[in-house]
């Protein structure tokens, strides 16, 4: 059978505007970590901007626009990950050394992963990436979407999406 | 026969009705809303996941708490507004300004409303393929019931069949009580819903495949498995069928306007593909023809329901504005704008292009 894992699939293949890596310089220096959006696509949504309390995740001119970010403002703190109904925003700190990366995910399933659990790391497409350490497994807005602080190797801060509890 | 009176009966308790019964009640107006169902608040009840949308639509909330708000609102006007639920609207008989209605199975009775907003919502669309009729082929809004209202899993791994909106969330709502999604079919070369719900069950494991459709469900007794073909550009089969295995085959194919008493009212229909089947022509208060009968949400053209709620709004303020009640003119704009965000992206483009094949000016002038 032919899964296609094409962007018009719902797979994010390459950056596209709504849809971009943090620089680098920054993300490289920034304690706490950066926001990473995966937004491509004009839709009536702006949560992710209404619940930004520093103003990051910039003003929409129209609600459709795809979300544009001011990373100098970013100060990794997860509100939009846990806002926004398209579980499209990560928070991903690359700052831990020892070749370890802090990813901050959405979570609406079940069960809810415990702090100190290893748990699957998966793909865009749900592939096997990497194993992750849980953190901490926090629930900001008291709405039932989990945010789970997961550390994973460093080099896959660009592939881990979700994650899987076994 | 037991006979009620009131300014405005509002048909259907879902997102469209029970805002424009909220509207119209706040403006002082008597509301009568009718449900069929036996609990207000129409497919809102079932929708787990967050809404899109702004502030304004409660974006962010889950569709049961919007639910749960707009009731709340209601609850706010004392009695004036009344619920029967389990009640049917099943007939229009305009010349003596009465509509019939079924009370459960006992009770038929007649109401005499001075207005009418029609927000009877949506029915489902199915596909014929054989086989289509064997128990475990369900519909995704009898799928979302069983398991969002009655705490009921379809079975163990499910087929679904369309990447709408609908199909992306109930696949989603599936993986969240513990069902395995076999796999997502699409006729398209594209998602047709928005592409963040893709990815959500992209990244849990669930395929779509592009430009594939169900042709048969097997098994005898019960659903086993389904094949499934790849698609031509002209939609044609290509190549030998393949098997999946599921115990459920969910269809996610569309829906239609629930729109029979509208055309009971003699209100004037028209044919738009883009709004998914007969709607009625309106002007912009979301008035019909008939200048007793508004319509909001789904019956009015197949949209998402934080439109549905913007409507219902507008209608319910333009029914009691009809009724000589004093109404803030800026509130209609208010709402209209917001109409207009929300339907400004691509994904509102085929909607914007529906509604202007039915939008008849010079309607505005009738109180």
């Amino acid at each position: 059978m032919k899964t296609s894992a094409s962007f018009e699939s719902g797979v994010l293949t390459e950056e596209r505007p709504g849809a971009v890596k943090p620089p680098e310089t920054l993300w490289k220096e920034h304690k706490g970590g950066l926001v990473v959006v995966e937004c491509p696509q004009r839709i009536p949504c702006n949560p992710c901007n209404t619940s930004c309390p520093t103003g990051a995740i910039k003003k929409f001119e129209d609600i459709n626009d795809v979300p544009s970010i001011d990373y100098e403002k970013c100060t990794g703190c997860a509100l939009c990950v846990s806002k926004c109904p398209g579980l499209a925003c990560f928070v991903i700190d690359i700052t831990l050394g020892g070749g370890l990366a802090l990813i901050k995910m959405p979570y609406e399933m079940l069960p809810v992963p415990r702090k100190g659990d290893t748990v699957k790391c998966l793909g865009r497409t749900g592939e096997m990436v990497c194993e992750g350490h849980v953190e901490n497994v926090a629930e900001p807005l008291g709405d039932r979407t989990k945010v789970v602080h997961v550390t994973i190797p460093v080099e896959a801060v660009n592939d881990v999406r979700a994650i899987r509890v076994v | 026969m037991r006979e009620l009176t009131t300014d405005v009966l509002v048909v259907g308790g879902g997102p469209a009705g029970l805002s424009a019964a909220a509207e119209a009640a706040g403006a002082g107006a008597e509301v009568i809303i009718a449900e069929s169902d036996l609990h207000l608040g129409g497919q809102l009840v079932k929708q787990s996941h967050k809404f899109f949308g702004s502030k304004d639509e409660f974006a962010g909330t889950r569709g049961f708490e919007i639910a749960k708000i707009l009731m709340n609102e209601i609850a706010q006007n004392g009695d004036r507004v009344k619920t029967m639920l389990g009640t049917t609207i099943n007939g229009y008989y305009g010349d003596e300004g009465v509509v019939t209605a079924m009370v459960g199975e006992e009770e038929y009775l007649r109401v005499i409303p001075q207005k009418i907003v029609v927000a009877s919502g949506a029915q489902e669309r199915l596909l014929p393929f054989p086989n289509n009729d064997i128990p475990g082929v369900y519909g995704a809004g009898a799928v979302q019931t069983l398991m969002n209202v009655y705490g009921v899993v379809p079975g163990k791994r499910v087929l679904m069949v369309g990447a709408g909106n609908i199909g992306l969330i109930v696949s989603y709502q599936l993986l969240q009580a513990g069902v395995e999604v076999a796999a997502i079919l699409e006729a398209m070369p594209r998602i047709g819903g928005y592409w963040v719900h893709a990815a959500k069950v992209r990244r849990m494991g669930v395929p779509i495949l592009l430009r594939h459709s169900i042709k048969r469900a097997l098994g005898g007794e019960i659903v086993t498995g389904a094949e499934v073909n790849e698609l031509d550009e002209k939609f044609d089969p290509i190549g030998a069928a393949e098997r999946i295995e599921c115990d459920a085959i969910c269809l996610a194919v569309g829906l239609a306007p629930t729109n029979e008493l509208l055309w009971q009212a003699g209100c004037a229909m028209k044919y738009v593909p883009f709004l998914c089947g007969h709607v009625p022509l309106r002007d912009k208060y979301m008035r019909t023809s008939n200048e007793n009968v508004w319509m909001a949400g789904d019956v009015s053209g197949i949209e998402e329901a934080s439109a549905a709620m913007i409507e219902g709004r507008i209608a319910g303020l333009s029914a009691a504005k009809a009724l000589g009640l004093k109404v803030p003119d800026e509130k209609f704009d208010g709402y209209r704008e917001r109409l207009r965000d929300l339907r400004a992206g691509e994904v509102g483009e085929k909607i914007r292009a529906g509604v202007e094949a039915v939008v008849v000016g010079g309607w505005e002038e009738r109180t």
